[in-house]
């Protein structure tokens, strides 16, 4: 797994759990999360299994879908260790408005992690709007994703790096 | 225009660099056809049908002599010696080469211009009323909240990779001139009865396969609450928007689906919790804005010219150009003119690099070095003194910008069609060009009256069909072109207090089946027939015959009264014959 987190590569202690697709009329299952080790669920295995999840010895994380708002996960956000972020497919942009409202309405403090289609050119807007851990494509490379943060220092809005639109700091 | 501070330059400059290392990274084989279409596309470059075209930004329309002849130099540089204005305010390049993108950006971040967010599914060019701070029904400079959402929207990083394109429009004066109901979310400057400035918002208009009139989401916002608002329904348009269908992916989908009552609620709900955050406008942002527009230094004239008097009263065609081509305007003895871009035989909105210079000349001598572009693809000096309108006149006939066709018949809007543009399915500019050939005696022209005819060469509709007087839509069947027509549409009035009727936006209706390319100028002939037959007086514009008695006597008009109903039952018959 290629990791940025905090604009450094970094290795994973994190693994992630995918559901098990459903067949048929079939409910979709979850796969057995071991006892130990840091493990990301669904949203759905983690409304399932919470008490569970958590009398486990490693951390717990949730990710939520594209299409799953934040607000499913609000009331839990403050004591979650980390949140991913899926973006299923390149150019889907929901997870973006989830990331900010997780930072700037729920007040969520911990790493925010993007899975998926997560491209070079598609992290600074991530980074942005509160995604500080970016778990790459296979094919990306981690040095040159790096410098994309870098790129467009300049700003007009404001967003979760920067609390104050530019006309207020202009302003001042 | 709004001159940039050496932040807005740094903005720019930054992004060319940043779209450099992009296209070297495709060109060098690390990154993929499909990524890299995506971000060129954020950066106005499309693939077409013989060689990229790069759409460069005008922002809501407004440009400098000098940027207009940067626009030339790189017509001359890069491309074919010429560009394409289009409806929305932009300008195109057909032919340019991949590899010198970056060139031609990097030159345009001289004179303060770029190609950002002209496609993609993020917020495109904001567009605005042509006759902004001029016109004498004005209540706000569109411009100055033009430019505010401008800065709000570019690489704003929650809504770059929306579900779909998103197209903002900005009405300052009492008339509609810029569409307002078919955008994504129309603006619409009014003043309460406290007499405070905010906006009539409209959202989920627009053109297209699923064209519909956009409704009124909010009476009145109060302008301080412009960019939450924004934030607010963009958000909710992110977050429900659908993705499973690129034809059912517009805003205007959502409202529908939603219903207009929920999506306003969630709305309201959503701006309910950003409202009064820092992203609330201040006056001093406003002025800040407002100041980086150069004030125009008018001079105290009477407020008609006796030369002027004399030379309408001596000279016809100069008085039929001053009939349509020049209007009104807020100060004093000045007038806005606007130069036509419809000549008959040059395809719409065409200008070569020869005539860009020419015009940035006329804009240095008699329009404070300022010009516009407006949505129907004519150019617009807004600040002529009367008394120089005679010399502009003959210069500009020079250059072949003067006919005198503003709000006629041949001031065709029309995309670039299947000569260019890989989407269409029929070629709209030598309709375009039959229709002009056809209607070319002026005093039948001026005798017909107001009209909009629009033309778009595939569904997607570029050329505004669906809200002209008369639509043409370029159409494919087994192969072969044909052109379906619609009549009744209508983009909002736009010379308020000039018309007798005033008709809000309206859908155009088909007439029935579609026509060979051949015999489009005879049924636009017989619709004009028709209408000269039935109308009450002078006054009444064709538009308004329309609306008055239905489209079901033009059908018979153009099919005859036996297949008027076999037509309107879609049947795809090909033969048309036109009786002769």
């Amino acid at each position: 797994m290629k990791l940025i987190q905090n604009r450094r590569a970094a290795t994973d202690s994190w693994q992630l759990f995918k559901p098990v697709p459903a067949e048929g009329e079939a409910e979709v299952t979850f796969t057995a999360v071991p006892a130990e080790g840091d493990a990301i669920v669904p949203l759905a295995q983690w409304q399932q299994q919470k008490d569970a999840l958590l009398a486990r010895q490693g951390r717990t994380g949730v990710w939520l879908d594209a299409h799953e708002g934040a607000d499913l996960i609000a009331a839990d956000a403050l004591s979650l260790p980390l949140i991913a972020l899926n973006f299923p497919k390149f150019g889907d942009g929901r997870s973006l408005s989830t990331a900010r409202l997780l930072r700037e309405r729920y007040g969520y403090q911990g790493e925010l992690r993007a899975i998926g289609e997560v491209f070079r050119d598609l992290v600074l807007g991530m980074h942005r709007c509160g995604i500080d851990s970016f778990a790459l494509r296979d094919d990306q490379d981690v040095d040159d994703t790096i410098k994309a943060l870098e790129e467009l220092p300049l700003a007009y809005q404001a967003s979760v790096d920067q609390p104050l639109p530019l006309f207020r700091r202009r302003a001042g | 225009m709004y001159i940039y501070d050496e932040i807005d330059q740094r903005v720019v400059d930054q992004r060319v660099a940043q779209f450099r290392g992009q296209t070297e990274r495709f060109l060098a084989g690390k990154l993929g056809e499909d990524e890299f279409r995506q971000l060129r596309l954020r950066n106005g470059l499309y693939v077409q049908r013989y060689a990229p075209m790069l759409r460069v930004a005008i922002p809501y329309g407004i440009l400098s002599s000098k940027q207009l002849r940067m626009l030339a130099h790189i017509a001359r540089k890069y491309d074919r010696d010429y560009g394409h204005f289009s409806t929305r305010q932009n300008i195109q390049y057909n032919w340019p080469k991949l590899e010198e993108v970056p060139d031609i950006l990097a030159d345009l971040a001289t004179v303060q211009m770029h190609a950002i967010q002209t496609s993609g599914n993020c917020v495109r060019n904001i567009t605005a009323d042509h006759f902004g701070g001029v016109a004498q029904d004005e209540i706000v400079d569109s411009f100055v909240w033009c430019e505010i959402i401008r800065q709000w929207s570019t690489f704003h990083p929650e809504f770059n990779w929306l579900p779909r394109k998103f197209k903002i429009a900005v009405n300052g004066a009492t008339s509609d001139r810029v569409a307002t109901h078919v955008h994504d979310i129309g603006l619409h400057a009014v003043k309460n009865e406290q007499g405070e400035i905010g906006f009539r918002v409209v959202i989920g208009g627009g053109l297209g396969r699923t064209p519909i009139i956009g409704p009124v989401v909010r009476e009145f916002l109060p302008w301080q609450h412009l960019l939450t608002y924004l934030e607010a329904a963009l958000r909710v348009y992110n977050r429900n928007g659908r993705r499973d269908n690129p034809y059912k992916a517009r805003i205007k989908i959502l409202v529908k689906e939603t219903g207009l009552e929920t999506f306003r609620a969630k709305v309201e709900a959503e701006w309910a919790l950003l409202k009064d955050g820092p992203n609330t406008l201040t006056d001093a942002e406003v002025q800040r804005v407002e100041a980086r527009f150069p004030k125009v230094a008018y001079l105290s004239l009477p407020a008609a010219d006796a030369g002027l008097k004399r030379q309408l009263e001596s000279d016809t065609a100069f008085r039929n150009w001053h009939q349509r081509n020049v209007q009104a305007h807020k100060v004093p003895g000045y007038a806005a003119v606007t130069l036509s871009l419809k000549k008959t035989g040059v395809p719409t909105g065409d200008a070569t690099s020869a005539q860009m210079d020419a015009v940035a000349d006329l804009a240095d001598q008699y329009s404070f070095g300022e010009l516009r572009v407006s949505h129907e693809q004519n150019l617009i000096l807004a600040d002529v003194r009367q008394s120089e309108l005679f010399a502009l006149w003959e210069k500009a006939k020079a250059i072949g910008f003067a006919t005198p066709n503003i709000g006629l018949l041949t001031n065709i809007i029309c995309c670039p069609g299947g000569d260019f543009c890989a989407l269409a399915n029929a070629k709209s500019i030598p309709v375009a060009a039959a229709i002009q050939e056809r209607f070319d005696d002026l005093d039948y022209l001026h005798d017909i009256g107001e009209l909009d005819l629009n033309i778009s060469g595939c569904i997607n509709a570029c050329g505004h069909h669906h809200v002209g007087h008369i639509g043409i839509l370029g159409v494919d069947k087994n192969s072969e072109e044909w052109y379906q027509i619609e009549i009744g549409g209508n983009q909002g009035e736009t010379r308020q207090g000039q018309i007798r009727n005033p008709l809000g936006a309206a859908i155009g209706k088909v007439l029935g089946r579609a026509f060979a390319r051949a015999d489009v100028p005879d049924v636009i002939e017989r619709l004009i027939e028709c209408y000269l037959a039935r109308r009450d007086s002078d006054a009444e514009r064709f538009i308004d015959v329309v609306h008055r008695i239905g489209i079901e006597p033009f059908k018979e008009s153009v099919y005859g009264a036996q297949s008027a109903k076999a037509a309107a039952s879609g049947s795809t018959a090909p033969a048309l014959s036109v009786p002769a």
